[in-house]
């Protein structure tokens, strides 16, 4: 028994071809400007399971926000590719809901936080009853039942948040993107907000790829959590989070075992920061 | 109790005036400038009658027919050249050519080609009160939100549905300070176009008066201008009002922080 070191992969775990829900495969991303060109996104490689909660920290520039873009098709690979369910991905796939790093500027400040919910669904060409009840479910779920009628901007950093994240979950997607959700929120509001993801995926089944700098966070959240590391970035470690399913904010935070993970992924992104990586990982990956 | 305050605020300033122009010419009699009571007269007179239906009347339709006309045309062009990278490239350095040129002078150019008709006058209005319009929806389009397009993106909200849900609420603020320019130019050009080559409408009607020396009846058309503009805008305010209320709130908000 070596509790010590987590069930890990250096780079990404892969799963065999046909299990994976979304497949990353040597995606690179360069973005091409004025001022010259920028790699964000080195080589990732990585399968999502279906159900999984996986987390995905890396340190503030190291190219989530680009990797997740890419992922919800807002943005084209230079190379490599994502499937999602084998199918490689153009554009939006309509599967797939993302909650923006700029949560506030993500809703739209015309509707009011119940339409704000129901605008895709709407757009889907939903029926008006069933977008009815989907969009009080998701309030609901959010603990927002209360204020469908206010405007997105008369509510709280943490309450526009869990707009956002009604909007995601109204849409009834299979995988849900979520980039640095929690970043601007203070701490009791984060606290519930990371209880509500973790009940919000336990409920609905849905694939939940959370990107976050916090290793806390990646940890109490996760089933799973991938490392990045700093840029050039390629996936330094994907470990897995062998916590109680059950998670409580005191005690699952007071477990040695979170301190265990918390030690080896802080220890993990030290390395990555001196320059260690993972290349024999890659280039098996690749090969 | 409001309402009542809202009102003694908006007649204080019209009762002062009306009181010193009361006081100024009751005294030695001007012919160029007529009492109150005499232009008073005078305007039941000469606008209460058949000149209303004659002269107001169609100066108003025309008048409302060219800034709807003006604003559905500028909206729908901005969407269209404002959505498009090349084509906002291509139209700017034209649209600021026309913007420039002062459309008073083109009136008898639209003379020429349209004929001395209604759809003369409302061209000039149109041509005119395009721009504010146009160019503002272009400067909205353009400036979007990213965020907000990724958002409607996502979620497969593309096309008409984006526009609609998108692009025209996200532009609208911009939009109705394009619409607010609009009216007032419209006001000018439908008296202009009709100065010129015309046999009836309010600005021919206020010329004629002017060059018969019939005084109290040119001021009295003056007045009825006035109001047109007054209610004009009372109209506008009210509709801003009702489609820009999350704005102002917005606005309220940010303004608090
Ligand atoms: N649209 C863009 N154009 C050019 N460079 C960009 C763009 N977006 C991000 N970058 C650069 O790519 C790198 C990764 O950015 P990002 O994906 O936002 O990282 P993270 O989300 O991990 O903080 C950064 O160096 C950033 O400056
Ligand atoms: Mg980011």
């Amino acid at each position: 028994m070596q509790s010590n070191n987590p069930t890990s992969h250096a780079g990404g775990r892969t799963l065999p071809e046909g299990e994976a829900l979304l497949s990353v495969r040597n995606l690179k991303k360069v973005y091409r400007t004025d001022a010259g060109d920028i790699e964000a996104v080195r080589n990732l490689t990585f399968d999502l399971g279906r159900g999984e909660l996986v987390c995905l920290v890396g340190p503030s520039g190291s190219g989530k926000t680009t990797l997740l873009k890419c992922i919800a098709g807002l943005l084209g690979s230079t190379e490599g590719e994502v499937r999602l369910d084998g199918e490689v991905i153009t554009g939006p796939p309509k599967k797939m809901a993302v909650v923006f790093q700029e949560y506030g500027r993500s809703l739209f400040p015309w509707l009011r936080v119940a339409e704000n919910v129901e605008l895709p669904l709407k757009n889907a060409g939903v029926p008006k009853a069933e977008r009815k009840v989907l969009v009080e479910q998701a309030l609901e779920a959010v603990g927002l039942a209360h204020v469908p009628k206010s405007y997105p901007w008369q509510l709280s950093g943490g309450m526009q948040q869990r707009v956002a994240i009604a909007r995601a979950v109204a849409y009834q997607p299979e995988v849900l993107l979520m980039d640095e959700p929690f970043a601007a929120v203070d701490a009791q509001t984060r606290a519930d907000l990371e209880d509500l993801i973790r009940s919000v995926w336990k409920k609905l089944g849905v694939t939940v790829l959370f990107v976050t700098h916090d290793i806390d966070e990646s940890i109490y959240l996760g089933e799973r959590v991938i490392i990045l590391s700093s840029s050039p970035t390629v996936v330094q470690e994907d470990i897995v989070i062998d916590l109680p399913a059950e998670r409580d904010q005191l005690e699952t935070r007071s477990l040695p075992r979170f301190t265990e993970l918390r030690h080896h992924v802080y220890a993990e992104i030290q390395k990555a920061k001196q320059g260690h990586r993972p290349e024999e990982a890659i280039t098996m990956v690749v090969k | 109790m409001k309402t009542l305050k809202s009102l003694g605020y908006l007649l204080t300033l019209p009762l002062i005036l009306l009181a010193w122009w009361w006081i100024a010419t009751s005294g030695a009699a001007n012919f160029f400038v007529p009492t109150p009571a005499k232009l008073a007269e005078t305007f039941i007179d000469t606008w209460m009658g058949e000149k209303l239906l004659t002269d107001v009347l169609p100066s108003v339709i025309r008048l409302v027919v060219g800034v709807l006309a003006a604003i559905v045309l500028g909206i729908g062009l901005g969407l269209a050249v404002g959505l498009n990278r090349t084509m906002r490239a291509v139209t700017e350095p034209v649209f600021e050519f026309f913007r420039a040129l002062p459309p008073p002078v083109l009136v008898p150019v639209l003379m020429l080609l349209v004929g001395i008709n209604d759809g003369m006058k409302i061209a000039v209005i149109i041509s005119g009160c395009i721009w504010p319009v146009l160019l503002n929806t272009i400067e909205a389009v353009r400036s979007i939100d990213p965020v907000q397009n990724e958002t409607s993106r996502s979620y497969g909200i593309s096309g008409l549905s984006r526009i609609r849900y998108q692009v025209l609420p996200s532009a609208t603020p911009t939009i109705m300070a394009g619409v607010r320019q609009c009216l007032s130019i419209g006001l000018i050009l439908m008296v202009i176009s009709e100065m010129f080559a015309s046999s009836s409408g309010l600005g021919f009607t206020i010329v004629q008066f002017q060059r018969s020396f019939a005084v109290p009846e040119m001021w009295s058309g003056i007045v009825v201008l006035g109001l047109i503009g007054v209610a004009l805008s009372f109209i506008f305010q009210w509709c801003e009002r009702r489609v820009l209320r999350w704005y102002h709130g917005l606005k309220e908000v940010e303004n608090a922080v």
